[in-house]
């Protein structure tokens, strides 16, 4: 390996930064990377999300070099990745551990076997590669299966082969491609929250892609949305969830923590008295506001009768929030000033419309 | 069994072991040849491990123009061939020559195949680890193709005791040959009917030995 000086674990440099990324496919051009620029930070586990075809398994290749960028930078643990000679980017491939959606086990080989290939890849004498799946595979809670073969492992079990291979070679980054869409999803929450264990165990630094956000609600710090080869929005995960910016992450963010009104709620909702109105508003908590008895405040404050149609309190990263359909009847000017009020407490309220929390509803199916 | 006279015995005999020669012979040196090539044509290929179309197409043109020349006409054709590797262009040892030719181009194919029925998120994989070239064909693609390797010798093995038969046309001897000669041109139905069952038994043996093998080295 190459004595690449690289600053080591330096926290205040990403671990990847990847500047203005563009690749094209095939005679036809089509665009799977159209501009992207991110960087992930030393320790964090950064998830992009997107439907297929978004680009985010092109991106994900271009970390390791499995697919070049046709333009832009990739800067990984400090190696300008697209500088490196074919010895140089095979080092510092060792660095990067990488996890596959269809578990891309050797058939032929046990899991031991599995897990030594990249330490005899990379020319580990064999009694160090005996001590080191002997060290991995009860991180990964598979001593027993030492000598099965992959056909006779579950899904889990399988990825969690994939996962001990991806950490033989002692990475400092994990790549996961999809690693756990093939799975159910218990099995998912299981292979999630030992991927953020060993993050905290081994100083890994991890980026994620998937199409559910409920991965990236379980266990990611930062989060981008990925559409049509960009990065259409980017931030904490739960500023992403709380605060969606576009329509698409609007509609990720439904599949997991949207609230839907039951059919039939509205029409059954009283009719206001003569001189009031009613109207349906979408109140999000988050923060210091979470925790304050906003609802009875309003109700005080403006002479309201509020009815709670709907709710859900959910916390994202040990953060709470609440997202809430009430139908507020009252004057219309009190109403008016009591979603003023609430926004200058912080709440973020929105009308709507019954049709809307119909469709709220059609996204979160 | 009048016909089945000492004489007729070591007839039998000799010309078994001539093919069981002719076929191990052209099998193997295939199989050492076939390999290689079936690597070369694979890694080369659009999209493979080292593309290179300088190389892929004029050695597909070679071989296909090999499996589709008739075999009867291709040892005729080759035979300057045989003799220069051969020394002679007459008896089994000659005939290996046209048989281990014809076998070659025929077996690269089916490794071909097999070789690309391994996963390419396996190769993938092991290229994201940082494996060379060199290891992903003898690390990866071999030892995860090699169920398929095997049944693709069986089927090699099984065509080759067919075309042995056809070497009679150059003196190369075997059943087959007998089987003609006295079968058919001296009339004797009962040497024809025995050397067809020991064909039979012959292509039984290697397949089910074959797939038996295959079974064994096989772990999905």
């Amino acid at each position: 390996m190459s004595p690449e000086p690289f600053a080591e674990a330096d926290p205040s440099r990403p671990a990847i930064r990847l500047t203005d990324l563009r690749r094209r496919f095939g005679a036809t051009g089509a665009v799977a990377l159209d501009g992207v620029s991110l960087e992930v930070a030393p320790g964090e586990i950064f998830g992009i999300v997107g439907r297929s075809g978004a680009g985010k398994s092109t991106l994900i290749r271009c970390v390791n070099l499995l697919e070049r960028p046709d333009s832009g930078e990739v800067e990984v643990l400090g190696r300008n990745m697209l500088a490196l000679d074919e010895s140089g980017l095979r080092a510092a491939r060792r660095d990067i551990g990488m996890v596959f959606q269809h578990f891309n086990l050797l058939a032929s080989r046990t899991v031991a076997g599995n897990v030594a290939f990249p330490l005899e890849v990379a020319g580990v004498p064999r009694a160090e590669r005996e001590a080191r799946v002997a060290e991995l595979l009860p991180l990964v809670g598979l001593e027993a299966k030492r000598d099965a073969y992959p056909a006779q492992l579950s899904g889990g079990q399988k990825q969690r082969v994939g996962i001990a291979r991806a950490l033989a070679s002692r990475p400092r980054l994990l790549l996961c491609d999809e690693a756990t869409s093939a799975l159910d999803p218990e099995t998912t929450a299981e292979i999630l929250s030992l991927v953020r264990s060993l993050r905290d165990r081994l100083d890994l630094t991890v980026l994620l892609i998937t199409h559910e956000m409920a991965v990236v609600k379980a266990i990611c710090d930062r989060v981008a949305v990925m559409e049509a080869g960009r990065v259409i929005e980017a931030g904490r995960v739960f500023d992403v969830f709380t605060r969606p910016r576009t329509a698409t992450t609007r509609s990720f963010v439904a599949e997991v923590i949207g609230h839907s009104v039951p059919a039939g709620t509205i029409a059954r909702l009283p009719e206001p008295r003569p001189q009031e109105v009613r109207r349906l508003l979408q109140v999000l908590f988050a923060g210091p506001s979470s925790t304050r008895a906003v609802v009875s405040e309003v109700s005080r404050r403006f002479g309201l009768d509020l009815n709670i149609v709907s709710g859900r309190i959910d916390a994202i990263g040990g953060e709470p929030f609440g997202v809430m359909t009430l139908a507020a009847y009252g004057p219309p000017d009190q109403i008016d000033g009591a979603i003023q009020w609430m926004r200058s407490i912080g709440i973020e309220v929105a009308e709507a419309v019954p049709e809307e929390t119909a469709q709220m509803k059609l996204e979160a199916a | 069994m009048t016909w089945l006279t000492p004489a007729m015995q070591d007839l039998l005999i000799e010309a078994s072991w001539q093919t069981v020669l002719m076929v191990g012979a052209a099998a193997g040196i295939a199989i050492l040849l076939g390999l290689p090539l079936a690597l070369l044509l694979l890694v080369t290929a659009p999209g493979g491990l080292a593309p290179n179309a300088a190389v892929n197409r004029p050695l597909g043109l070679v071989v296909n123009a090999i499996r589709s020349t008739p075999f009867i006409i291709l040892m005729v054709a080759i035979v300057p061939f045989t003799r220069l590797v051969a020394g002679t262009s007459i008896g089994t040892t000659a005939a290996i020559v046209p048989l281990a030719l014809a076998a070659t181009a025929f077996i690269a194919r089916l490794f071909e195949n097999a070789l690309r029925e391994v996963d390419r998120g396996v190769i993938e994989a092991a290229r994201a680890m940082g494996a060379t070239r060199l290891q992903i064909v003898w690390k990866v693609l071999v030892p995860e193709a090699l169920p398929g390797l095997v049944a693709a010798v069986t089927v090699t093995l099984v065509s080759l005791v067919g075309y042995s038969a056809m070497a009679g046309a150059v003196g190369g001897g075997g059943l087959g040959d007998l089987g003609i000669r006295f079968g058919y041109q001296r009339f004797m139905p009962e040497v024809m009917a025995i050397v067809v069952v020991i064909l039979i038994l012959f292509v039984q043996g290697l397949q089910s030995l074959g797939d038996w093998l295959v079974r064994r080295l096989s772990h999905r």
